[in-house]
């Protein structure tokens, strides 16, 4: 049952081949089987019994609801009512959540249940999950390898079927990388096409919630609940939202596919490269016309990248000031110093190292020369989406430099750790939706993503290319071994 | 651009964070590691383009000036390291 994607799993609880509960006993029993993977921050069993209990009452006189019974599990950094929500931080590793994310709204109104709050990098920041307070979580493909981040946590536990989707964020990559370096699909949707309420704040002009599943049709389906316009979120863009799963079925006769030559120069290896070239193959037999393109600002977008998310990062989390709620340190001679000492020990080194460079960044004298160049190079980083998507309807490269890295082998080099998402961050500092899915393995048998960038509010093309693809290949059917 | 303890500390003062000696000489590395990547952006001339401070160009939107929350005092001071009728407390700031 666990192999099932959620589209099967609909039609196996609608025709009576198994209830919520036979089903979310099933994921948790895994969950439990499978803890060395360190996935998982809180695992709600009892809980999640309870809401499946509940399902399957509701189910036998009311019409089912879109995930009706479906169990799924949720990143950290989402608040979900009396549960901790820890964003991966010792900060917050006691903060029960008095509210749920808009997010999390959404699916319990959607009728899903809750398995637990999957680990992650401490507030997001981080591209291997090793820089939670909780530990890093292994990759399933290679327990010695990272799954990438920050969204490891749900991206291993979708990989090793210990949750048939999860839910991701996505800063600079947080969706898609671990997506890719965990062989699943990931989807990090258009800037403000998701609500940011209740989703713990990291860089708000970038930050975006999306669907992290097996395949295309079940990120359709978690993306039709999870998008929409929301009063509560100022970025919430109040736009109607299609069926995505409505045009999974179109022909990519005609499709123009882009490939930015920035995406295949140095630093891409080459079994990676090889992969990307076999989709390219396989799109064109499907139809698609293939168009040469440049973004040439997208690689300084690392660069853009540094100054602007730990500008936004130092600004958000000036917040965690262990007054109000989440840690407080237990000893301390006046204000000032609990401020110092309760931050101190609150966060962890990653986090430090973003908040000094955004303090420093935005200090004065030095905001022209960081903050103001970073946000004109963001315009031109933009400016060139917006020129590409004039001679194609989608992009199309790797997700990631590398399959993935070895536990250990970036943590002493920040700057090597950063350049992992250098093909992640231009859709982040353009807004536009992104996507990785599944495009085979490595030599070393670790999985390769293949990315797709769509234009503004364009998920459902996206959606569309990748779910064809899905049907044209068995990438994302592969598991890993022992799962 | 090379930071020195000196500036790193001065950092951290303003972020409201305190560094230990052993700590401080490993931010220094890579604060300056970090400063040396963000430098790559000088390669690019922006005289004259105008920042970008988000991906929607669109202005807030604004709503009507009514109470639209519940009173939630009590479950939100719950959670609070330390509360007393209805406030917060912190150390004491003014003789």
């Amino acid at each position: 049952m666990h192999r099932k994607t959620i589209v099967e799993l609909q039609a196996a609880l609608e025709a009576g081949q198994i209830s919520s509960v036979e089903l979310t006993q099933a994921f948790l029993d895994r969950i439990d089987h499978h803890q060395d993977l360190n996935a998982f921050i809180t695992i709600t069993a009892e809980a999640a019994l309870e809401q499946a209990r509940a399902s399957d009452d509701r189910r036998d006189h009311e019409a089912p609801r879109p995930l009706e019974g479906i169990p799924i599990a949720h990143k950290d950094i989402f608040c979900t009512q009396g549960l901790i929500t820890s964003c991966g931080s010792r900060m917050l590793a006691n903060f029960v959540s008095p509210y749920d994310a808009t997010v999390i709204q959404h699916f319990k109104a959607a009728g899903a249940i809750i398995l637990g709050k999957t680990n992650m990098d401490e507030f997001a920041m981080g591209s291997s999950n090793e820089t939670s307070f909780y530990g890093p979580v292994k990759n399933p493909w290679a327990n010695q390898a990272v799954p990438g981040g920050s969204s490891g946590g749900s991206a291993a536990a979708v990989a090793a079927q210990l949750a048939p989707a999860a839910t991701g964020t996505d800063t600079g990559g947080s969706i898609r990388q671990p997506a890719a370096l965990c062989g699943i699909t990931g989807l990090k949707p258009t800037y403000g096409r998701v609500s940011r309420y209740g989703m713990v704040a990291f860089a708000s002009s970038l930050d975006q919630a999306g669907p992290m599943t097996h395949t295309a049709a079940d990120a359709a389906l978690l993306l039709n609940i999870m998008a929409g316009f929301d009063p509560k979120d100022s970025t919430s863009v109040d736009k109607p939202v299609p069926d995505y799963t409505a045009t999974l079925n179109d022909g990519l006769k005609g499709l123009r596919v882009g490939l930015p030559k920035e995406y295949f120069g140095d630093g891409l290896a080459a079994d990676v490269a090889q992969a990307i070239d076999a989709s390219v193959e396989t799109l064109k037999k499907l139809g698609a016309n293939i168009v040469d393109i440049s973004l040439p600002n997208s690689t300084l977008a690392v660069p853009c990248y540094y100054v602007l998310a730990p500008a936004e990062a130092s600004s958000n989390l000036s917040r965690f000031d262990g007054v109000r709620y989440g840690y407080r340190a237990a000893d301390y001679d006046d204000l000032n110093d609990m401020y110092r000492k309760t931050r101190s020990q609150g966060f962890g080194e990653e986090v430090k190292r973003r908040i000094m460079i955004g303090a420093y960044t935005l200090s004065a004298g030095y905001y022209d020369a960081y903050y103001l160049k970073a946000q004109q190079l963001r315009r031109l980083i933009a400016d060139d989406f917006h020129t590409a998507f004039g001679q194609c309807d989608v992009i199309l490269g790797p997700t990631t430099p590398t399959t993935a890295f070895d536990l250990g082998a970036k943590t002493d080099d920040p700057v090597s750790m950063y350049l992992n998402d250098i093909y992640t961050i231009p859709a982040n500092l353009a807004g536009l939706p992104g996507m990785s899915i599944p495009a085979g393995l490595g030599e070393d048998g670790r999985p390769i993503g293949l990315q797709l960038i769509g234009n503004a509010f364009e998920e459902a093309r996206l959606l569309n290319v990748a779910h064809q693809y899905q049907q044209a290949t068995d990438h994302h059917k592969q598991t890993p071994e022992g799962y | 651009m090379a930071l020195d303890p000196t500036d790193v500390g001065k950092i951290a003062e303003l972020a409201r964070l305190e560094i230990s000696e052993p700590e401080l000489t490993s931010y220094v590395h890579s604060l300056t590691q970090i400063l040396d990547l963000v430098g790559q952006m000088n390669a690019v001339d922006t005289a004259g383009i105008s920042p970008m401070a988000h991906p929607s160009d669109s202005p807030l939107r604004l709503r009507q000036d009514i109470v639209t929350e519940q009173d939630r005092r009590q479950s939100f001071q719950e959670i609070a390291p330390a509360t007393e009728s209805g406030l917060y407390l912190v150390p004491k700031v003014i003789e």
